[in-house]
């Protein structure tokens, strides 16, 4: 912007990393309400449909969740690190943070991926025979099943995007210790992701 | 220092089409939300104009009975979602809470430039119904389940819409927030923040924290309709009520984010022509605030007779008194604003009054119908529909256009003929009361709403009100032209400050240059309606 004579104090054109994160963190909270009307679905239903819900649960596969659930865990220390790192003014080390990162999210839909083939293979997806043959409940289960697990895959894969944004960035040096907000927020994101992802697991893999 | 180019205005710092539409200077997406919005708002309008003809007899008038349902239903689509959803923020919040801030911009420009386009798009889907497909989606704008599950019409894309559109309000409503955390002038503290800021921030935290509800219900509605699964419809196994639950639990705290920027307009135009600081400021601040928390636990009063223990009905009545107190400190605070004031009638401060008067009126038949007993009565009647039009539209709509005829001349640097404008709006105060007050009356007598046809002893108010659609689309038409026809000859202003206000935006130049400001913003020793200490504003 061409300021002419007068600079005001404050303005949306200046560079504001507060005012980032803040952001940042606002759009947190609509993502966590976002999954807050699945989460209340899902208790809901499986109050209505305990046994029904019990018995599906079986059906998934707890080696490959408990697996993904370590991946992701381990991703969220990566791109941590990755944070510190750039604060820190190790942009290369940074960079590399983030493709570990970025990799462990690959691993995570890879297995994801066949988990789901899987169960589709098996007819088990709204529209296939065996799925429509279900009783009401389990065909709740499962369909709440894909629809959160696939919103939070979706999520995987824009973070995979932000990450790869992120390291673009950073290799270009446009990111250092005192101007790392987009490390941070890419940081903040892949937190929540996770964290959705530690709700998820138990909801449906593990409590009987 | 501030020379010729610090002067140019916003309007001509830039030629063509496309420096409008992928602009990022917070006063033109405002005015390219203005645009959008009255465009909507006029085809809303055609179709309630459609549906009260319609009504003027028993039996077929106009159009087959489920042509009258999808009108209705579009008819709520666009004035909930396109209109009045994003009409006083988007519009006004935009252009002037960067101004009154005393910044440049909000914080995040080129958000703020998405969330309109998000915003077009959403509105060329649900416009898109009307062409394609299998029609306009006929559930009424609250898509209840089973029947929007089961319907042949068009819901799944109407739903999208409003689910995109959602988006756009959480855009807004991001921006506003961390604009009013970061961005406000050194010295602006919160508690010397205009009160349409306050509004603005209140209405954001609603935006922001109930929209994604509504987003995540509306996908579910189309995956159950795509994937038949049986998440509302109880011949599948699903749960109907679970549904109306999550719906209300974004759709009443959202009359909430219609309703409280409409606060915020009135609160600043009733200090500005009656010349006086606004009588209990905090007062006012912090009931935004109450009403933006209480409204989040109330949506149950909407589901009375569908099926609720007895408990949870006693609660939801009661929480839902506990907003009239909130509401009735402002409106009581706003009257303490009036006297002894000096008030100047100008056209901003009628429509501030019928504010007053309206809401009013709205506000006390919520209260019936948030009493359990009298709602049993009440629900699903023209009772409901009048009190919703008196709050809306005699409320917000209102405000919106106060809001209009008062920042009018520092949008564009002209003046309408205020003799034109005062006559426009008498006839839109009686054709708006005409319309919607008989419907309080035919409610009463028992009649449903959303039915194509009614009994022959409904007949009389259902003529009056249909006289009175007549009568609002006429002071609606002066209103407009009047407006547009100043755009082009209104007489020029170049004065600041031509209502005598004091808010940071009438001191900058008219119409604002690009960066707002041309000297630093000088602040009202106490508070912005610092009205002793300016002895010298123009009478």
């Amino acid at each position: 912007m061409a300021h002419t004579g007068l600079v005001l104090p404050n303005s949306g054109h200046n560079r504001d990393a507060e005012a980032n994160k803040f952001g940042m963190w606002l759009f947190l909270f609509t993502e966590l309400l976002l999954f807050g009307g699945l989460f209340i679905v899902y208790m809901v239903y499986r109050m209505l449909n305990h046994e029904a819900f019990l018995l599906s649960s079986f059906e998934l596969n707890v080696t490959m969740g408990t697996v993904n659930t370590v991946v992701l865990l381990v991703s969220s220390m990566t791109i941590a690190m990755a944070v510190s790192a750039i604060q820190m003014g190790q942009a290369k080390r940074s960079a590399m943070l983030l493709w570990i990162t970025f990799a462990l999210a690959g691993v995570f839909l890879v297995i994801k991926y066949f988990e789901w083939s899987a169960k589709i293979h098996h007819g088990l997806f709204p529209g296939l025979d065996y799925y429509n043959n279900l009783p009401a409940g389990e065909r709740l289960f499962f369909f709440l099943y894909y629809i959160m697990t696939g919103l939070h895959a979706l999520h995987i894969i824009i973070g995979m995007v932000i990450i790869l944004f992120t390291i673009r960035q950073t290799n270009n040096g446009t990111l250092s210790p005192e101007k790392h907000s987009l490390t941070e927020n890419a940081g903040l994101y892949w937190h929540l992701v996770d964290l959705i992802w530690i709700y998820l697991f138990p909801l449906f893999y593990l409590i009987h | 220092m501030a020379t010729a180019t610090a002067q140019v205005s916003y309007l001509e710092a830039k030629k063509g089409i496309l420096s409008w539409l992928f602009s990022v200077d917070h006063k033109r997406i405002g005015l390219l939300y203005l645009y959008s919005l009255i465009t909507f708002f006029l085809v809303g309008v055609t179709l309630g104009l459609l549906m009260r003809y319609e009504l003027l007899n028993p039996g077929k008038d106009l159009v087959e009975a489920k042509t009258y349902n999808q009108i209705f239903t579009l008819h709520g689509v666009i004035m909930i979602f396109l209109f009045i959803i994003p009409s006083i923020p988007a519009v006004f919040g935009n252009f002037f809470l960067p101004i009154m801030l005393g910044t440049d911009d909000v914080s995040f420009p080129r958000l703020n430039l998405l969330s309109w386009w998000v915003y077009i798009i959403g509105a060329v889907m649900a416009l898109s119904t009307l062409v394609f497909g299998d029609g306009p989606a006929d559930t009424g704008w609250t898509f209840y389940a089973p029947y929007s599950v089961k319907t042949g019409t068009n819901v799944s894309m109407s739903v999208l819409a409003a689910f995109i559109l959602g988006f756009s309000s959480i855009l807004t409503g991001l921006n506003f927030i961390v604009t009013i955390h970061r961005l406000r002038a050194p010295g602006m503290t919160f508690t010397k923040m205009p009160l349409f800021a306050w509004a603005l921030y209140a209405t954001s935290w609603i935006q922001l924290l109930a929209t994604p509800i509504i987003g995540i219900t509306l996908l579910m509605i189309v995956a159950e309709r795509t994937l038949g699964v049986g998440l509302f419809d109880p011949s599948i196994g699903g749960d109907p009520i679970l549904y109306q639950h999550l719906f209300w639990i974004y759709s009443h705290p959202a009359v909430y984010i219609m309703a409280l920027p409409a606060f915020g307009i009135i609160s600043e135009l009733l200090p500005t022509f009656s010349r006086r600081t606004i009588f209990g400021y905090k007062a006012i601040a912090y009931s935004s605030l109450a009403i933006a928390f209480v409204g989040y636990f109330i949506w149950g009063h909407h589901m009375f007779t569908s099926g609720m223990s007895g408990t949870a009905r006693f609660i939801f009545s009661m929480l839902t008194f506990l907003v009239a107190i909130p509401t009735a400190i402002k409106v009581f605070n706003w009257v303490a604003t009036l006297y002894k004031g000096s008030i100047h009638v100008e056209p901003p401060l009628l429509y501030a009054l019928a504010f007053i008067f309206q809401f009013m009126i709205g506000g006390f038949t919520g209260l019936i119908l948030g009493a359990l007993a009298t709602d049993i009565h009440l629900h699903d009647t023209y009772f409901v529909v009048g009190h919703f039009h008196y709050v809306m539209f005699g409320g917000t709509g209102f405000a919106f256009f106060g809001a209009l005829h008062y920042w009018y001349p520092k949008i564009w640097g002209r003046m309408y003929n205020k003799a034109v404008a005062n006559i426009a709006f008498v006839i839109f105060f009686i054709g708006f009361n005409t319309l919607y007050f008989p419907m309080f009356i035919s409610g009463l007598m028992g009649m449903p709403r959303r039915y194509y046809d009614y009994l022959p002893e409904f007949h009389v108010p259902n003529i009056v009100s249909t006289v009175g659609s007549w009568i609002l689309a006429i002071g609606l038409l002066i209103m407009l032209g009047n407006l547009i026809v100043a755009r082009f000859r209104g007489r020029k202003v170049t004065e600041r400050d031509p209502w005598g206000g004091i808010t940071l935006e009438w001191q900058t130049p008219t119409p604002p240059p690009v960066q707002n400001f041309d000297s630093l913003p000088e602040l009202p020793l106490n508070g912005p309606y610092d009205y002793e200490n300016k002895p010298q504003i123009k009478d």
